[in-house]
């Protein structure tokens, strides 16, 4: 609204110049990506099973990890932010490490523990025949791991951002904990939930190094869009080039259309 | 009457506050808690609330034991007592309507049952229209009365106004006070106003306990409180000057002083109670011009010194005390018997029905 006033007065140069360079390294290799693109059977290369099976599963399985990173997520930025227990800053490191460690350590460790003769996925796969890696749940138990520290973070910081005040109102209205958390907590960080949601989706949407060492790098089973990228540039430059920018498409449609409701950038 | 709230209240804040102090009030009643900010008057709306625990004392309300500083402490949604925060603290995401039902449900009633019944609780404070509206389109008085609505409608015990008046401008003041007066008639139980407004006081309630750095230093019914104040703070309370007179259309005829006032209040007619805070009178050496309605010419008839402030005791034809800077008293040379002219903004003075 303040658009024009403020356009006035000119920003300084300096900021200009800096921020412009930030922004073309970020541009060009797109840039250099749209000028290798086959064109003229960008067609066929994408309609192919291999990309069709690839983003039909990063779609979904980015998703899932989204929503799972939502209802594990925020009563677990809840506890960290609102529960004074023993250990909660060592919680606390132990839940970011992943956005820390080389995803591929991540997906090693997911191996040792969920894994065939893991911790926990050898009593389970005894028990029920159930096995996570190389499967479509690994995927998403990876994308997972790797996503849902950037809900939790931003959730988090949320709350303590929150003036608890309100809080203390419904308590002295006769509402319990748990539905002053579901009716005047959840909608008053809305805004930071969402962007935490989104955010942890972008990451799942992106992740490689987790899902091709726990889950594995089958087509149609485990293989989403960035592993059929790594394995295309090996064998075919332009099918690589060509899956490439169907992520960059997919991800920029997604974040453009939320940008307003969802980020709360405005 | 019989003592419905009983609470002796100690408490040691981590920054060194200490609160001491011991309320009292009985069903049907209104008692205030007056003091200057930085008393600790919401450290004591927390602790009857129940969002602080007592380190000592005692809080009992009607037969029920809410907290003795060791193994009883009621929590805040066990506890029933309404609270009306400061700033209100309404819901922004809720209408009017979802404000007021959020107790009721909370109580266990169905969702339908509750915004049925918080329909008649908005009827009821002249907030139907507005009941689907959000709390960040109301005015301040709206505001407030959907707070008041919201704390009522859970049937509390005990009723809790935190600086109700604190966040409205001086015009809708005076009027949002004395429909908040008769509302809280409504309410049968102990009803605690907290305030640093002597205004509010005086005009809302039946006895006022005076509070400073965390302890009592007063107590008494408003009449007290004016004829022997016990501390300079407590006599910089009672300047506030208090009289009786009709209005009419904004004249108020006053019954003891041969002088009319301006008032911008023109809700309440006839007999009627008027405070004009000692703080609200400016003095000028000569006639004023400008706006103010009032305006009029008398002497100085005393000067007494109260710390950082100089009260002035103005002569005829209204004696009233002004409380004005030492600065400002030597700016003017004021000494018995100076001529002096006085004027009051028409919206500093405020009134409130007689009974």
């Amino acid at each position: 609204m303040n658009d024009q006033r403020r356009a006035a007065s000119p920003p300084p140069l300096s900021l200009i110049a800096l921020g412009g360079i930030g922004a073309l390294f970020f541009l060009l290799p797109l840039v250099g990506l749209l000028g290798r693109t086959p064109w003229s059977n960008l067609g066929s290369i994408i309609t192919s099973d291999i990309v069709v099976d690839a983003l039909w599963l990063s779609l979904t399985t980015s998703l899932a990890a989204a929503v799972l990173s939502v209802v594990f997520g925020v009563p677990l930025a809840w506890l960290l932010a609102r529960v004074d227990f023993a250990g909660r800053d060592v919680v606390r490191a132990i839940v970011t490490l992943p956005m820390v460690l080389p995803p591929v350590v991540g997906g090693a460790a997911l191996g040792f523990a969920l894994g065939r003769r893991g911790l926990i996925g050898g009593p389970l796969n005894d028990a029920t025949g159930f096995l996570l890696p190389f499967s479509v749940w690994g995927v998403i138990a990876a994308n997972t791991f790797v996503a849902m520290p950037f809900l939790v973070l931003t959730v988090e910081g949320a709350l303590h951002n929150l003036d608890q005040r309100h809080e203390a109102a419904a308590t002295t209205l006769g509402a319990s904990q748990l539905r002053v958390f579901r009716s005047i907590t959840l909608p008053m960080i809305a805004p930071s939930l969402r962007a935490g949601a989104v955010i942890a989706w972008a990451r799942a949407l992106g992740e490689f190094g987790a899902t091709v060492t726990f889950a594995g790098n089958l087509q149609g089973r485990t293989q989403t869009l960035p592993l059929a990228v790594f394995i295309s540039l090996e064998s075919d430059r332009d099918a690589a080039i060509a899956i490439s920018l169907v992520l960059v498409a997919v991800s920029l449609v997604v974040l453009l259309s939320l940008r307003d409701r969802w980020w709360g950038t405005r | 009457m019989t003592i419905n709230l009983d609470a002796r209240m100690a408490v040691a804040r981590p920054d060194g506050f200490a609160l001491d102090i011991h309320l009292t009030i009985e069903a049907g009643q209104t008692v205030a808690l007056l003091g200057p900010n930085g008393a600790g008057k919401s450290t004591a709306v927390d602790l009857l609330a129940g969002l602080l625990p007592l380190d000592e004392g005692r809080i009992s309300l009607g037969d029920r034991l809410l907290d003795d500083g060791e193994r009883v402490f009621v929590p805040p949604a066990k506890r029933q007592v309404g609270v009306v925060f400061q700033d209100y603290l309404l819901f922004d995401h809720m209408t009017v309507a979802e404000n007021i039902a959020f107790g009721i449900s909370a109580g266990g009633r169905s969702t339908a049952d509750s915004i049925t019944e918080a329909m008649r609780w908005a009827e009821r404070f002249d907030l139907g229209d507005l009941a689907n509206s959000k709390p960040p389109g109301l005015s301040g008085g709206q505001a407030q009365r959907v707070a008041l609505a919201r704390a009522l409608a859970t049937d509390p015990a005990l009723l809790l106004l935190d600086e109700p008046l604190a966040a409205l401008d001086v015009e809708t003041r005076s009027t949002t006070r004395r429909l908040l007066g008769q509302h809280l008639q409504q309410f049968e139980g102990p009803r605690l106003l907290i305030t640093h407004d002597p205004t509010d006081a005086f005009l809302l309630a039946d006895r006022i306990f005076i509070m400073e750095n965390g302890s009592i230093t007063q107590s008494g019914t408003p009449y007290d409180i004016r004829t022997r104040p016990a501390t300079s703070y407590g006599a910089s309370v009672a300047g506030t000057n208090l009289m009786t007179g009709t209005n009419s259309s904004g004249t108020l005829k006053l019954d003891e002083f041969d002088h009319l006032l301006q008032t911008s209040d023109t809700g309440v007619s006839g007999e009627v109670l008027i405070t004009i805070h000692p703080r609200a009178v400016a003095l000028h050496p000569a006639q004023p011009h400008g706006s103010p309605r009032n305006t009029w010419e008398t002497v100085v008839e005393g000067i007494e010194p109260l710390g950082d402030t100089t009260r002035i005791l103005l002569g005829a034809p209204l004696p009233i005390s002004v409380d004005i800077t030492p600065a400002s008293t030597a700016a003017l040379h004021l000494s018995i018997g100076t001529p002096i002219w006085a004027s009051v903004k028409a919206t500093e003075i405020a009134i409130s029905p007689a009974n």
